[in-house]
């Protein structure tokens, strides 16, 4: 199997060059590292890679230009995924970027993450196998904002939610969870029905539908 | 009021005098300007004084007349009272007609001899003689103005004329060998006849020369101080010109330090947290090559954990100094940061065109983030709202929670608190808490 290729984008010296020691480590193969969106943009359109991995805040103005180019290479290649860092939960947590291409092949972390380092891996490769991936604390900030139906779900439930919106597989939140696989679907069944969303297998599908019950319903539209 | 400026100790210059009185205690004061700008402020005052003496002597004249009536004996008590009144009303009614050119005359005239600017006086508001009689009229000022032309056609010419008397002395004294050819000269008890008796007169006078500069020093001086002391309007413009300073000194106080926050909290993020999430990345992969269940395993992996805990705690603390929300995104997203972190829900409506001044994106985050923590604890709200407008020269925040209502400033620091960081931001805090609910809090910030 050739190896993931993947371009970095990551303006701190520092953690650019740890994060490429950590995708080596890991078997992706890091074509380019650069530091700022520019260097980004073209970094792509010269190696073409499997996955972007980059810092959302950089130069010039340090507030969104990784986003940005992101959410331009996503337009430009649906197929090409992206996971952005962020420094910080934002309000309306890249929206954009989760909306291109159906959702598919997208994360969304926060960077403390990285230092998780198997599990950032784990993330990665989910990423780059078409997974939607969004960081558990923006799930709960979502959640805990909510006044109607999320309330009606267990504490069980919301765990479940939780790891749905982190693009784990029904058998991989019963492994998490230490429960049968067929008590997790259940779960989801419950969750979906209390929020009045369509059954689906399809775990992405199931993120997406989640994620825009929690943006659009809330107290307030994103942004 | 920018002239105020000036009156910082640190602007003012060492080791100059700025006014002549404070000249004369100097060295080489004689080869300072000061002697020559006394001298133009003692010869122009004679035209000045005139000019405003003419008048005030004529608004005195039934005054006059009642003088020498009772001196005389020749009056009676109602011809004394209606001269008393008359002499009133032109002095009331007249006297800042002349004092208030008088005062700007003299005003610019001070400068000759005090070098410290004067308080800017208030003057009309608008435009027209409407305005401009009310300021003539109205307030403090006038009477003070009033005071000045007082005192410049009374102990001022009193002042002058010593000071004239002695000038005229020593000139007779170094002239008086001359003078004595025309004819004996005398001062006061003695008499000089001969030019030989008028030579120790001659050196005396000589000798009182060096004294003349200082003299005219002093003399310009005084009158400067007392027209600066009338002219500055009293001590309570001092006061008040004082408070402005104090409340600006406090806001560029609070200024400097929201910019040092900022700074601060930008080195922090910048610097130590960059390099804390490098070291955990590291200590994780670390962790990855060694054999579980040894030593250097445990180890490393303690490590890991308290690297983590530490990123946690710094991450805390860069945002209690200042959130970077607030710093890179701007209001509006800081403010819904903090409605998404308070623990009940929270609705924002926040349009600004543009961001704010530091100082004032601060202010109106730290009165959100307080008002929503005291809504939390004490309203018993089960929801609330945080509205941020930009109108052309001010930011309007609105908190509503539909709690329990009879928020109190008295009890309680934290209302006082907002309070107190809204004034220094130069802003208005307002609240509508009745019993029962709902509560208001609206703050007002110049910006």
């Amino acid at each position: 199997m050739t190896p993931v290729e993947v371009v970095l984008a990551e303006d701190g010296v520092l953690l650019r060059e740890g994060l490429a020691g950590l995708l080596e480590r890991f078997g992706f193969r890091v074509v380019a590292a650069v530091g700022d969106a520019e260097a980004l943009l073209e970094a792509v359109s010269a190696h073409r890679p499997d996955l972007v991995v980059t810092d959302i805040r950089m130069p010039p103005t340090f507030t969104d230009e990784g986003l940005r180019a992101a959410v331009r290479l996503r337009r430009e290649d649906p197929g090409l995924a992206v996971v952005a860092l962020s420094q910080y939960v934002q309000h309306g947590f890249a929206a954009e970027l989760l909306d291109s291409a159906d959702g598919r092949g997208v994360g969304y972390l926060l960077k403390d993450r990285v230092v998780d380092v198997a599990e950032f891996a784990g993330v990665l490769r989910r990423v780059v196998g078409g997974a939607t991936v969004i960081d558990p604390q923006v799930v709960r900030r979502l959640l805990g904002r909510r006044i109607d139906p999320v309330t009606r779900l267990t504490a069980r439930e919301r765990e479940v939610l939780a790891l749905v919106a982190e693009g784990h597989s029904n058998a991989a939140i019963a492994r998490t969870l230490s429960l049968s696989e067929a008590a997790i679907g259940k779960h989801v069944g419950n969750i979906l029905a209390k929020l009045d969303l369509p059954q689906t297998d399809d775990t992405n599908r199931r993120v997406l539908a989640v994620l825009t019950y929690l943006r659009e319903r809330g107290p307030e539209g994103p942004g | 009021m920018g002239c105020w400026s000036a009156r910082r100790p640190a602007i003012s210059v060492v080791g100059v005098a700025l006014t002549a009185l404070l000249s004369v205690r100097r060295k080489g004061f004689v080869l300072t300007p000061w002697p020559w700008r006394s001298v133009a402020y003692l010869l122009t005052t004679v035209p000045v004084a005139f000019a405003a003496g003419v008048p005030i002597a004529l608004f005195m004249l039934p005054w006059a007349v009642l003088f020498r009536r009772l001196s005389t004996g020749d009056t009676s008590p109602v011809e004394a009272s209606v001269l008393l009144v008359l002499g009133f009303l032109l002095v009331a009614g007249g006297g800042p007609l002349v004092a208030r050119p008088l005062s700007i005359v003299e005003r610019f005239r001070l400068r000759l001899v005090d070098d410290r600017p004067l308080p800017a006086m208030p003057g009309p508001v608008e435009a027209g003689l409407r305005p401009w009689l009310r300021s003539v009229y109205g307030g403090a000022r006038p009477s003070w103005e009033l005071a000045y032309a007082a005192v410049l056609v009374t102990l001022v010419p009193l002042l002058y004329g010593l000071v004239f008397v002695a000038l005229m002395l020593i000139v007779v004294c170094i002239a008086a060998p001359v003078l004595v050819g025309d004819g004996p000269v005398t001062f006061g008890v003695a008499t000089i006849v001969t030019p030989a008796q008028a030579v120790p007169y001659s050196i005396a006078g000589v000798a009182a020369l060096p004294a003349v500069p200082y003299l005219l020093a002093i003399t310009a001086g005084a009158h400067g101080a007392a027209a600066r002391a009338l002219l500055g309007a009293g001590p309570g413009a001092a006061l008040r010109a004082e408070l402005v300073e104090v409340s600006r000194s406090r806001a560029r106080l609070a200024g400097a330090f929201e910019s040092e926050r900022r700074r601060i909290e930008r080195d922090l993020h910048d610097g130590a947290q960059q390099r804390l999430v490098g070291l955990t990345l590291q200590l994780g992969m670390a962790k990855l090559d060694l054999p579980e269940g040894t030593p250097a395993a445990g180890a490393v992996d303690s490590a890991h954990r308290q690297a983590k805990e530490l990123m946690e705690e710094l991450r805390q603390l860069i945002h209690g100094i200042r959130p970077q929300t607030l710093t890179e995104l701007g209001l509006p997203a800081a403010l819904r940061e903090l409605a998404d972190r308070a623990g009940l829900p929270v609705t924002v409506h926040a349009a600004l065109p543009a961001r704010l001044p530091d100082h004032v994106e601060a202010t109106a985050y730290f009165v959100v983030a307080e008002a929503l923590t005291n809504v939390t604890r004490h309203s018993g709200a089960s929801s609330a709202s945080v509205t941020a407008t930009g109108e052309v020269d001010r930011l309007v925040v609105e908190i509503r929670d539909d709690g329990r209502g009879g928020a109190d400033p008295a009890r309680g620091t934290g209302l006082t608190g907002l309070a107190d960081r809204v004034a220094v931001a130069d802003g208005r805090m307002l609240l509508s808490s009745p019993a029962g609910g709902p509560t208001l809090l609206r703050v007002e910030l110049p910006s």
